[in-house]
């Protein structure tokens, strides 16, 4: 069931250059479950940005009907949700999307969750689920550097936790697939979400039998209607065979889209 | 009758109120977070003979009050729309109006012939007007005589009345109006989007992959009025107004330039619940204001000889 609320801002936190923790409360609450589905943001009730804001679900907390995004400050639509302040109100369609699916992952398995910059913070909540499941959870995180890093720490309480910086700065230098290669990491199913170049990095790697990816897209009505966020599928990639990343993700199925 | 109950050529519409082609798909997103019966009609999203993928991403991109598109008429084709979207629909007491587009005439009658025989289509909106396709759309839109003529064909096969969507990219949007009435047309749909580019000033490329898109949103409310002014006191066909509707008090400023009922696009992208949150505060307004029905107000900006029934509060 898709709402849309006005949710109050419980806080608001800079947690490394440029990004922030975000945490609302709300009856919409209720209605999340799966991870990796993601909220529609009216950032302000003026006519710039005319458009909502899509931003992920990083965790949930159903018991006190408050979830909790991690965001990068970086157009005019974030930059104005960065200013928000605990007790403001904010206009909140959602849950909106398709989420990882956590019984992919069988009790006793080992899940691999690779995450590049603003792609790790759905991994979260998803790292939550599939440990308290049984399945052991090895995260693989992406930055710039190290002062854009964050959540090492949440995620090394949940499980081994090996982080990749552009700049050397923090963990392995270079992208995660040299951290993956460089500690030989190895599990029975994938989940990921960050950049394109990252996705296909990890597609063409194909470190395991099964995956999902989320992507990022650039959206319109984030419910579906539109049609502006759509890509190509792997078995027609030049035809008319679509799909929309809005509505029938953001998480697929390693194989299904063409990246 | 009820203050809102709109008679239009081939419609009886509860409400003068419905989403335009292009921004509701076929409903069915819709369809999960409100009941589409409160809605006037549907302009279901442009069909075309054969499926087409669209244009590459970006297809959106922001502008101050606006926003650029060039999703380049992606839909799952005419025998689709047929056979499995409008079957759906047929589910809701709504008179469909079907958005027919195409790349050269012969598409345009195709589509037209078939499509205006499914029982829940009341009307076509001829797409002579849409900026992101490399053929067809809005080469049909600039020109008067080449309007006119395609009007006349799908006039001759169409089995329901047909509207023509003007674009509001030429330099006389009255001579396009009439070249279509000259055509045959039913009425007219205005405006389609003004063609637009942002460029990244980072990378210093277009932000939209095809380059161009068309511009929509409250910025292009002001041309839209200016254009339904000017064609509503030169032709006889009614005028679904559509162009940056978000509010009540627009809806009133389409109907006062001319307007005979009005579509709203870009808003449901930012409010998915507008239009039905419109058509209660339409009604609304008209009882606040002692107007017995909305058709009351249509053209009252330029019809100085009838008496004003209201005062704008």
């Amino acid at each position: 069931m898709i709402n849309k609320e006005w949710m109050t801002v419980l806080s608001q936190e800079k947690i490394a250059v440029n990004i922030y923790e975000l945490t609302l409360k709300g009856e919409l609450v209720q209605q999340m479950n799966e991870p990796g589905r993601f909220v529609h943001l009216k950032v302000n009730e003026q006519m710039m940005p005319l458009l909502r804001r899509p931003i992920s679900v990083a965790s949930i907390d159903k018991e006190n009907s408050q979830f909790t995004m991690i965001y990068r400050a970086e157009g005019e639509g974030t930059k104005l949700l960065a200013q928000k302040k605990a007790g403001e109100t904010i206009d909140v369609l959602g849950p909106l999307g398709n989420g990882f699916p956590v019984e992919a992952a069988q009790p006793g398995d080992t899940a691999l969750l690779v995450g590049g910059g603003i792609g790790v913070p759905p991994l979260y909540e998803l790292s939550k689920q599939l440990n308290e499941r049984g399945v052991r959870t090895i995260h693989v995180l992406g930055f710039q550097s190290a002062d854009t890093s964050f959540y090492v720490e949440a995620f090394s309480a949940l499980g081994d936790t090996y982080v990749a910086t552009v700049d050397g700065s923090l963990g392995v230098k270079g992208f995660v697939t040299d951290a993956i290669q460089q500690y030989g990491l190895e599990a029975d199913i994938l989940y990921s979400c960050g950049p394109l170049p990252m996705l296909r990095a990890l597609e063409e790697a194909q470190l395991t039998k099964k995956g999902f990816i989320s992507l990022e897209e650039r959206m319109g009505c984030g419910i579906g209607a539109c049609f502006a966020c759509v890509c190509h599928t792997k078995s027609d990639p030049t035809g008319t065979d679509y799909r929309k990343v809005c509505s029938d993700g953001p998480v697929f199925p390693i194989g299904e889209v063409a990246l | 009758m009820s203050r809102l109950e709109t008679q239009l050529p081939g419609l009886t519409l509860k409400n003068p109120i419905m989403p335009a082609s292009g921004c509701f798909g076929f409903g069915r997103e819709f369809s999960q977070l409100y009941d589409l019966n409160v809605l006037g009609s549907i302009m279901i999203k442009a069909t075309t003979e054969e499926a087409r993928f669209g244009n590459p991403t970006p297809r959106v991109a922001e502008t101050p009050g606006g926003m650029l598109n060039a999703i380049g008429l992606q839909n799952p084709g005419l025998e689709k729309v047929v056979e499995q979207e409008l079957p759906w629909l047929s589910q809701f007491d709504l008179p469909i109006i079907a958005n027919v587009a195409g790349s050269q005439v012969e598409d345009y009658v195709e589509v037209a012939r078939t499509i205006s025989q499914v029982e829940n289509v009341h009307a076509l909106e001829l797409n002579i007007s849409c900026p992101n396709v490399k053929t067809g759309g809005i080469a049909f839109g600039t020109v008067p005589e080449t309007a006119r003529h395609l009007t006349k064909m799908v006039k001759e096969v169409s089995e329901v009345p047909v509207y023509v969507k003007l674009s509001p990219n030429v330099s006389n949007i009255v001579e396009m109006a009439k070249a279509v009435e000259d055509g045959g047309a039913d009425g007219l749909t205005m405006i389609n989007t003004l063609v637009g580019m942002r460029i990244d000033v980072k990378t210093g490329n277009p932000i939209l992959a095809n380059r161009t898109g068309g511009l929509s949103g409250p910025a292009i409310k002001p041309v839209a009025i200016r254009m339904i002014y000017e064609v509503s006191q030169q032709t006889d066909l009614p005028i679904i107004g559509m162009g940056g509707i978000s509010t009540v008090e627009d809806i009133i400023e389409f109907y006062l330039a001319g307007a005979s009922a009005v579509a709203v696009g870009t808003a449901n992208f930012a409010n998915p619940f507008i239009c039905p949150e419109l058509i209660e505060g339409v009604e609304q307004y008209l009882i606040d204001n002692k107007i017995d029905h909305i058709s009351d107000l249509s053209g009252r900006s330029w019809k100085k000889d009838v008496k004003r029934a209201y005062h704008c509060s």
